[in-house]
């Protein structure tokens, strides 16, 4: 099994090779909430470290997406289109959002399980 | 004094509830050097005294009977059915709050919900909003979709568009760095081309033509519309424009001194998500009833906060209100008469008015509806002679547009009956 | 109750309102307009009679609360009584018949109007001008930001942040970002105040202005105003007020006093201008000597008691709307003011911070107080208490519903979980807020014993909670071509 790394912003990210796959993780669905829109980019979009790709919509809350490394677009999961309520259902695995090529290393400050725990301990409330 | 409720006793025994002696211990924690011993303000007055006061006010100015108004450029005498104040006066309308509680405000949103399938109906687009504040910050927003959607920042003014509109649109462009341009032609910059259908000036513009150019450059078609008009006209819809906008203060709205009045916008279904303001849709509860929310608030400011397309936070929903009960009332085939009766009238004016001598049409080879532009000799003063008469005369363009020296534009509608054309004839010819 | 859509009471058959005939000579539209011109299919428009409209629309109004009838406790929002003599006032054929484009020669009385309401707004606020044209709160802090932008760019100096408390109402960020700015926050203490150390290290020559309001979002009075300004003024920057909370301090102080630049104000909070359902409104700014230069075209002058409008204002930031304003409701804010004159207006703030104050004690064992007294207008209480029963902030306010009560705001200020705001104004008597206080201990009571009741509700109302995820869904469906049913407007031949 791939490990999963994750961000502050709450994205996740699982490294197979030169692909990455993409998506946000459980504490990130169960605050914003019922999953109704994703803005998402189409394949072959180039993303930076950071740079922010698009946005996840619950009906109270609108959150930007932050690219965890720096990529091509190779897939986006276009199930979210007709159910988005995937994200919430199971957001690490139909739930995924993008899969990308990698263009450069993996960013060195890319969260582990605990340190990512620690992370959601702080901002929940 | 008025409008208040606690007596002296009310203060006291809330005072001791509190455990406080006065309500200025409620006010430590602002600084004394602030506190000011009263406000530099008359006293009070009663009621009869405060409305003999503004009955004044009143007084000093002039109105000029409906029929015999015949200035418009944007606002316009109209029949308005009773059934329009007899719906907006109820307290249960004009007090309400925002709906953000939709199971107690079901009456507002069902009624906006209303207005939104009205607009979207005249304007053959699929979507329209809850409303805008008036037909010149409608354009503003309109532009700022398409400055959105196509990443372009130039927007293309085509015609005469409502000198006050462009204003408006400049001003709100300034703050993202949007250029306005008067011109024709759109570019590779360009996100939108906007035009007034009729124009400023009254008269029919060709929109399919001004619709496809932009779509050729990859800029969105803007269509600035007069609502009744559009029960005659082809709407933006058969013509293929990406966005309508408006002012719909002729659909049961008094002029009011320019306001308040209300926008409205409507659009394809691509562009739905960026429209700006609120937007009404239906929901269903446990037991399966239909209801009415307010929608997609994802794009709103109190939840994008910096990044929403617009900061706008309210609609303009009793002035909405007001306009549906009025499309409602008039259904199409009354709304076709309105349209029809004041374009005949409008023509038969034109035809008696170009026979004065030294007066022309000022742009022969153009069609209009109601609205339509004379050169005139001396128009300084045709508006002083029939304002001595006790007619609104028409407006003199060249105030903003000093090619059109000379130029004025007449309105007339379904309020100006037969015997006022004759009598702003008559006054005219004197 | 139910009521359809006046489209789905429709008939095609239904008799056409009796309308005036064109009683001239002149061809009809479609013998002067070509085909392309005219329309082809026509609007889908209702057929209805004027009975059936009066019932729809009568029926429908039967289905909104509304301040006439019900206690609005919306934090930031003064849902205080709309006085009924307004509504004559406004009603006036010398103020609803006057074309804008009349002479101003003719419109002395509605300019005279202006003048003097922008006067008493000065009085009020403590400012040199006000601005009387922008149409609701947003669009007055929109026009604020424009003019400090401008007045800036005068000075060529280049600012390019806004700084903007984390308790603040959305609608800041979003002015500012609108007008060009990039959005810094500044993070307040434990009591909601602005942390004046956090507000040192943002403030920067880059700094174009802090939007604040006072008292701030949790109803506090921000004690260190006169200290923030000074250090915001040091810097070059000014100090904008949003007026959403100016019904706590009228007569007693003034944001003009504290050091604020441009006062923004909503006449259709603190100056009674009824809400209608979601406007109109309008939102006048006040502005400091610096900034009246840039003021939107065109003001209202007087001189030797002729009044005019002045267009030649070089400087200006232009339009922010077509015509001079929301004049219907300029003219229901003054009959406010000169009705209630310096002496009610005072009197009114104070009876607004006593109800408060009282309202908040009745309530303090019943729902967690996260900031200690007193408060001004408004207070924040949290539903945080009843989480360990599963209730929320949200099924408090529909269960307020039930019980004839509009529901305060809930989940505002974003720094307070499970918060709920309460403003009840002056105009609600001593036996209203003890009612609401009953139904307040009734529902936290209801939380322990019966909490799916609470889940709920409402159960009394045309509609029990609807589901917004579920249209949310079907919006977008359709958005994306999934599905033809708009959801957004009614189409013919669907529900």
């Amino acid at each position: 099994m791939a490990d999963r790394r994750y961000t502050k912003t709450h994205e996740w990210v699982v490294v197979d090779g030169k692909t990455v796959t993409v998506g946000i993780t459980d504490f990130a669905q169960s605050q914003l909430g019922d999953v109704v829109f994703l803005e998402l980019p189409s394949a072959g979009r180039k993303l930076a470290e950071r740079e922010s790709f698009g946005v996840v919509e619950s009906v109270k809350a609108a959150s930007d997406l932050y690219s965890p490394v720096a990529g091509r677009v190779t897939a986006v999961n276009d199930k979210l289109t007709a159910n988005p309520e995937l994200v919430n259902s199971d957001p690490y695995g139909d739930g995924w959002i993008l899969k990308l090529e990698l263009t450069d290393d993996l960013p060195s400050d890319l969260l582990d399980a605990a340190a990512y725990k620690q992370v959601t301990e702080a901002s929940a409330h | 004094m008025p409008y208040l409720v606690h007596t002296e006793e009310d203060r006291a025994s809330m005072l001791d509830s509190i455990g406080a002696h006065s309500i200025d211990d409620l006010l430590v924690d602002i600084p004394e050097s602030l506190r000011i011993a009263a406000l530099d303000l008359p006293d009070g007055l009663s009621e009869y005294e405060t409305m003999s006061q503004i009955a004044s006010l009143a007084a000093r100015n002039r109105v000029f009977p409906d029929r015999l108004t015949f200035r418009g450029g944007g606002v316009y005498r109209r029949f308005i059915p009773a059934a329009v104040a007899a719906v907006t006066s109820k307290p249960e309308f004009y007090t309400a709050y925002t709906p953000y509680q939709p199971e107690a405000s079901q009456g507002t949103l069902q009624a906006i919900f209303e207005f939104q399938t009205l607009i979207a109906e005249l304007t053959a687009l699929d979507v329209a909003n809850a409303s805008l504040y008036d037909g010149a910050t409608a354009v503003a927003e309109a532009a700022m979709m398409a400055h959105i959607h196509t990443g372009r920042n130039e927007v293309v003014v085509a015609g005469y568009l409502h000198p006050e509109y462009v204003e408006v649109l400049r001003a709100f462009g300034e703050g993202r760095g949007i250029k306005v341009r008067q011109g024709t032609t759109p570019g590779p910059k360009t996100a939108a081309v906007i035009f007034q259908q009729p124009d400023f000036l009254g008269l029919l513009v060709d929109a399919a033509t001004l619709t496809e150019n932009a779509h050729a450059a990859g800029a969105l078609a803007i269509a600035c519309v007069d609502p009744i008009s559009l029960a005659i006209l082809a709407p933006p819809g058969e013509y293929g424009a990406d966005i309508a906008v408006g002012e719909g203060q002729q659909l049961g709205l008094s002029p009011s001194y320019g306001g308040p009045h209300v926008g409205f916008i409507s659009c394809r279904r691509e562009l739905v998500r960026r429209l700006p303001g609120r937007l009404i849709g239906t929901a269903h509860d446990k037991q399966g009833r239909r209801g009415f929310v307010l929608a997609l608030s994802a794009r709103e400011q109190h939840i994008r906060r910096e990044k929403a397309s617009s900061n706008i936070c309210t609609n303009h929903s009793l002035c909405a209100l007001a306009a549906s009960v009025y499309m409602t009332y008039m259904g199409p085939n009354g709304l076709r008469q309105v349209a029809e009766v004041s374009f005949k009238r409008a023509h038969a004016l034109a035809e008696r008015l170009a026979k004065l001598p030294g007066w022309e049409l000022a742009f022969p080879d153009r069609q209009f509806v109601n609205e339509f532009p004379m050169r005139v000799p001396k128009a300084p003063a045709v508006v002083r002679k029939l304002a001595r008469k006790g007619i609104l005369g028409p407006i003199e363009v060249q105030r903003w547009f000093r090619g059109l020296k000379g130029v004025v534009t007449f309105t007339c509608t379904e309020v100006n009956d037969a015997a006022a054309l004759d009598e702003l004839v008559a006054a005219l010819e004197a | 109750m139910t009521e359809l859509l006046s489209f789905e009471k429709s008939r095609q058959t239904a008799n056409p309102p009796r309308l005036p005939e064109a009683d001239v000579k002149a061809p009809d539209p479609s013998q002067v307009l070509g085909p392309d011109q005219l329309r082809k299919k026509a609007p889908g428009l209702p057929h209805l009679s004027e009975p059936e409209i009066m019932r729809h629309y009568s029926r429908l109004a039967s289905m909104n609360y509304s301040i006439s009838e019900q206690f609005y406790p919306l934090g930031s929002c003064t849902m205080k009584y709309n006085p009924v003599v307004n509504e004559v006032a406004a009603a006036l054929p010398g103020f609803a018949g006057l074309h804008p484009y009349q002479g101003e020669d003719t419109v002395q009385g509605a300019l005279e109007l202006m003048w003097r309401l922008e006067r008493a707004l000065c009085a009020v606020v403590g400012v040199e001008r006000v601005t009387l044209q922008p149409a609701a709160g947003a669009h007055g802090e929109w026009t604020a930001l424009r003019m400090i932008s401008a007045y800036h760019r005068s000075r060529g100096d280049n600012r390019t942040e806004v700084l903007v408390p984390d308790s603040a109402h959305g609608t800041n960020p979003a002015s500012a970002a609108l007008s060009g700015f990039q959005v810094v926050e500044v993070k307040s203490g434990p009591d909601g105040r602005i942390s004046l150390a956090d507000l040192e290290s943002r403030l920067s020559p880059r700094v174009a202005a802090l939007m604040l309001t006072n008292p701030n979002t949790l109803g506090l009075f921000e004690r260190q105003i006169l200290d923030i300004a000074e250090m915001v003024h040091a810097t070059g920057a000014m100090l904008y007020y949003d007026g959403a909370n100016l019904n706590a301090f009228m007569g007693i102080c003034r944001p003009g006093d504290m050091g604020f630049d441009a006062v923004h104000m909503n006449l259709h909070k603190t100056f009674t201008t009824p809400h209608g359902g979601g406007g109109p409104g309008a939102g006048p700014v006040g502005v400091k000597a610096e900034l009246v230069p840039f003021l939107p075209t065109p003001t209202v002058e007087r001189t030797n008691g002729h009044l005019t409008l002045d267009y030649k204002r070089p400087r200006s930031i232009g339009r922010v709307r077509s015509f001079y304003g929301n004049f219907g409701m300029l003219v229901r804010a003054y009959a406010y003011v000169v009705a209630m004159g310096g002496d009610g207006l005072t009197q009114a703030s104070r009876d607004a911070v006593l109800s408060a104050n009282y309202l908040r004690k009745q309530v303090e064992n019943d729902l967690e107080m996260p900031h200690e007294g007193p408060c001004m207008h408004e207070f924040v209480a949290s539903a945080q208490n009843l989480a360990h029963e599963g209730v929320k902030a949200l099924d408090v306010a529909k269960a307020l519903l039930d019980r004839d009560f509009y529901a305060p705001t809930v989940y505002f200020p974003l720094v307070v979980p499970e918060a709920i705001m309460v403003e009840p104004t002056e105009t609600e008597s001593k036996a209203t807020l003890d009612a609401f206080a009953a139904a307040i201990k009734e529902i936290v009571a209801e939380a322990k014993s019966n909490p799916q009741a609470l889940h709920d509700a409402p159960q009394n109302l045309p509609v029990g909670r609807l589901d917004e995820v579920a249209a949310a869904r079907r919006i977008n469906a359709y958005l994306q071509g999934l599905s033809e049913d708009p959801v957004l407007r009614w189409k013919g031949g669907e529900k």
